[in-house]
C-alpha cells in the first residue's frame, strides 16, 4: 500500500516549470507532425470550421419566404438591441458576481484547511468533499431538484413538519440562487483540488521562514500561502467565469420542475438552444453564439491579465 | 516491507532538481513541532462535508422507496418497506429495458470518445514536449486559445454542420466532438517533458529505431499515469455530457443516461404522463456509482493529476 505513495509524489512537476529547459530538437524537422497532425486535423473538423461556419451563417438571413438572403451585419445588430439576449447576459453576469466567489472562496478555506494539517479525518474530507464531481449534472440538478420540491422534497417535508412555510427555492425571486447551489455543489471539490494540489508543491521552508519571523498562522495565509498559488486561483477563476457564461444544464432541467421561473431565454445559452431548436433562426441563434463567446473570451482574458498583472 | 527507503530511492530519480524529500517524509520528520489538530476546524470541515454528501445520501434513501412511499415519508429517512431491488429490476425491465440499452450507449460513447480523446492528446502531447517543427507556436497558441472558447457557442454550429453531413443522430455526432480534449493535450504536455528523458530516446534513435517505434515502445510505457489521469477526466466529461446528446440525438435509441433520465423526469412532469419518479431516482443511483467507484479506486492518479495541471498553470 505504502510503495504506491512515491508514484504520486514523483509526479510532482517542478515549481519553476520546465519551460526553462525548452527541447531543442531543431533536427527532426517534421516529425513533430505525425503526432500533433492527428489532433490537430479533428481540431480543425470540431473547433475552427464550426466557428468558421457560424460566422459565415451570420451573415445570412433564412426565411420561409424568399429564402436565404445574405444580410450583411444586421444579424449582429439585431443581437445587440436583443433585449432578451442582454437581459440574459445580465442574469449570468449577475451569477457569476455572487456565485464564482463563494463557491472559489469555499473551495480555498477547505483547501487551506486540509493543507494546514489541523483537522482529524484528513483524507475523508478530500474525497468527501470532491465526491460531487463525480455526479453528472443532470443527475445533480434532477436530486436538487427533487430536494427542493414541495411534493416529496426535503422543503415539503419540513413544511409540513414544523407547520411552517419556507421560501419555494423555485419561485422565480429564488430560482436564480437555487441554480447557484446547485453549481456550486457540483464544483467546490473540483476547484478545492486545484487550490489543495496547488498548495502542496509551495515549499514548506516558505512557511518556516514566515513562522521564524513571527508571522501568525493568519499571515502566512495571507502573504505566502495565497500569493503562491496565485496561478492556480487564476486558472479556476477563468474555468468558473467560463462555465458560468455557458450555464445551460441546470436551468434546462430545472425548467420542468419549475417552469414558471426559468423562461426560455433564462441564460445566453438556453437563448441560443431555443432560438436555433423551437424558434428555427439558426442563422440568428449562430450569430448570439458567437457574440457570446466573443464576450466571454473578453472577460476571461481580463481576468487572466488582472491575475497576472498583481503577479508582476 | 521497507516503503520508506522505496520513497527516497525513487523519487530523486528523475527529480535532482527539485525539492529533495516528498512532503511526506518532511511531515514525519517534523513531527515535534507537528501542528496542533484542532476540533473547532474538523467541524466545520464537517459541515461542509455534510453539504457536499447530503444529496448523495438522500438520492440513496430515496432509491429504497416505492413511488408512494416517496410522497409518503421524510425525505432522510427509510419509509417502511424496502424497495430498493425492486426499483433497480424495475428501472432495468421498464420499456423493454430501455436504460441497459442507454448504458450500452453511454458506454460505447466513453470508450469511444474518451480513449480516441486519450489516443490524440497522448500523441500530441507527446509531439509538442518533444519535438520542434514548423508551426509548433502556432499549434500552441490556436490550442490554448481555444480552451477559452466555450463549447457550448460551438454547440449550434457544429450542430448545423453535422446535419449537413448527415452526421446528426448517429453516434459519431457524440463521439467526433468528445475527441477533443484541449485540458488533456496540456495536460499530456506537461506530463511527457517531465516522464520522458531525451536521452533515453536519443539512444533508442541511436540503435535505428524509428520515430513511431521510439514511441511506442520506450516513450509509452513512461506515460502510463498521466494516461490514466487524462483518461479519467475525458470519461468523467463523456459520461456526465448532456448539451452536446442532446442536441445532436432526437432518437431515444441513441440516447446516453444523461438524456435518458431527463425524458423519465419529463415524462413524471408532464401532466398526464406515467410518473416513473422512483426509476428517475433509482436510474440516477445508477448512474453515478460507476464513476464514484472509479473515482474511489484510482484516486492516486486524479490527484496528481490535477496536481500537474495546475502548478503549469
Amino acid at each position: 500500500m505504502t510503495a504506491v505513495t512515491p508514484i504520486t509524489t514523483g509526479r510532482r512537476p517542478p515549481a519553476g516549470g520546465s519551460r526553462g529547459r525548452r527541447v531543442r530538437r531543431g533536427r527532426r524537422g517534421q516529425v513533430g507532425w505525425v503526432f500533433v497532425g492527428p489532433f490537430m486535423a479533428v481540431f480543425a473538423l470540431v473547433f475552427l470550421a464550426p466557428i468558421i461556419y457560424s460566422l459565415y451563417l451570420s451573415f445570412f438571413r433564412d426565411q420561409l419566404v424568399g429564402g436565404t438572403s445574405f444580410v450583411g451585419l444586421d444579424n449582429f445588430q439585431r443581437a445587440f438591441e436583443d433585449e432578451q439576449f442582454w437581459a440574459a447576459v445580465g442574469r449570468v453576469a449577475l451569477f457569476l458576481v455572487v456565485q464564482v466567489p463563494v463557491m472559489l472562496g469555499l473551495a480555498l478555506l477547505v483547501a487551506l484547511a486540509l493543507d494546514s494539517g489541523r483537522i482529524y479525518g484528513k483524507s475523508f474530507f478530500r474525497i468527501a468533499v470532491f465526491l460531487p464531481y463525480a455526479v453528472p449534472a443532470v443527475v445533480a440538478t434532477l436530486m436538487w431538484g427533487f430536494i427542493y420540491g414541495t411534493r416529496f422534497g426535503l422543503v415539503g417535508n419540513f413544511n409540513d413538519a414544523f407547520g411552517v412555510s419556507l421560501p419555494d427555492p423555485l419561485s422565480p425571486s429564488l430560482v436564480l440562487a437555487s441554480i447557484g447551489n446547485i453549481v456550486t455543489w457540483e464544483f467546490i471539490g473540483y476547484n478545492m483540488l486545484i487550490f489543495y494540489s496547488a498548495l502542496r508543491v509551495v515549499p514548506k521552508s516558505l512557511y518556516e521562514a514566515a513562522e521564524i519571523d513571527g508571522a501568525g498562522q493568519w499571515r502566512i495565509i495571507t502573504a505566502v500561502k495565497i500569493p503562491a498559488i496565485r496561478g492556480a486561483l487564476v486558472i479556476a477563476t477563468i474555468f468558473s467565469v467560463i462555465g458560468s457564461f455557458q450555464l445551460f444544464n441546470e436551468p434546462s432541467i430545472l425548467q420542468k420542475l419549475a417552469p414558471n421561473a426559468i423562461t426560455t431565454y433564462f441564460t445566453p445559452n438556453f437563448y441560443t438552444y431555443t432560438l436555433s431548436f423551437s424558434g428555427r433562426q439558426q442563422n440568428y441563434a449562430a450569430t448570439v453564439s458567437l457574440v457570446m463567446g466573443v464576450v466571454t473570451m473578453i472577460i476571461a482574458y481580463a481576468v487572466q491579465l488582472r491575475g497576472m498583472r498583481k503577479e508582476a | 516491507m521497507s516503503a520508506p527507503s522505496f520513497t527516497a530511492e525513487q523519487t530523486p530519480r528523475r527529480t535532482t532538481h527539485r525539492a529533495p524529500a516528498p512532503r511526506r517524509g518532511s511531515r514525519a520528520r517534523r513531527s515535534p513541532d507537528k501542528p496542533r489538530r484542532s476540533v473547532l476546524l474538523t467541524v466545520l470541515m464537517g459541515v461542509t462535508a455534510l453539504y457536499a454528501l447530503m444529496p448523495l445520501a438522500w438520492l440513496v434513501i430515496n432509491a429504497t422507496k416505492t413511488q408512494k412511499g416517496l410522497f409518503g415519508s421524510f425525505g432522510l429517512w427509510f419509509s417502511g418497506d424496502f424497495a430498493l431491488w425492486d426499483n433497480i429490476s424495475q428501472t432495468l425491465t421498464y420499456d423493454d429495458g430501455i436504460f441497459v440499452r442507454w448504458f450500452l450507449n453511454t458506454l460505447l460513447y466513453v470508450v469511444a470518445g474518451a480513449g480516441g480523446a486519450t489516443f490524440l492528446a497522448v500523441l500530441g502531447g507527446y509531439g509538442l514536449a518533444k519535438f520542434d517543427f514548423t508551426g509548433k507556436r502556432a499549434v500552441f497558441a490556436v490550442v490554448i486559445g481555444a480552451v477559452a472558447v466555450p463549447a457550448t457557442a460551438l454547440a449550434v454550429p457544429t450542430f448545423l454542420m453535422f446535419s449537413k453531413m448527415g452526421l446528426t443522430n448517429t453516434p459519431w455526432a457524440v463521439i467526433i466532438p468528445s475527441l477533443i480534449s484541449p485540458f488533456g493535450l496540456y495536460l499530456m504536455w506537461v506530463f511527457a517533458a517531465e516522464a520522458v528523458p531525451t536521452e533515453l530516446l536519443e539512444a533508442a534513435r541511436m540503435d535505428g529505431s524509428g520515430e513511431l517505434r521510439t514511441f511506442f515502445r520506450v516513450a509509452l510505457p513512461l506515460l502510463g499515469p498521466g494516461i490514466v489521469t487524462v483518461l479519467l477526466f475525458t470519461m468523467v466529461q463523456t459520461w456526465n455530457n448532456y448539451f452536446l446528446p442532446l442536441i445532436m440525438i432526437k432518437n431515444p435509441d441513441w440516447y446516453p443516461l444523461t438524456l435518458g433520465l431527463n425524458a423519465w423526469n419529463e415524462q413524471a412532469s408532464t401532466a398526464g404522463g406515467q410518473p416513473v419518479f422512483n426509476l428517475v431516482i433509482t436510474g440516477s443511483l445508477l448512474t453515478i456509482v460507476p464513476l464514484v467507484i472509479a473515482f474511489l479506486l484510482l484516486q492516486r492518479y486524479w490527484q496528481s493529476g490535477l496536481a500537474a495541471g495546475s502548478v503549469k498553470g
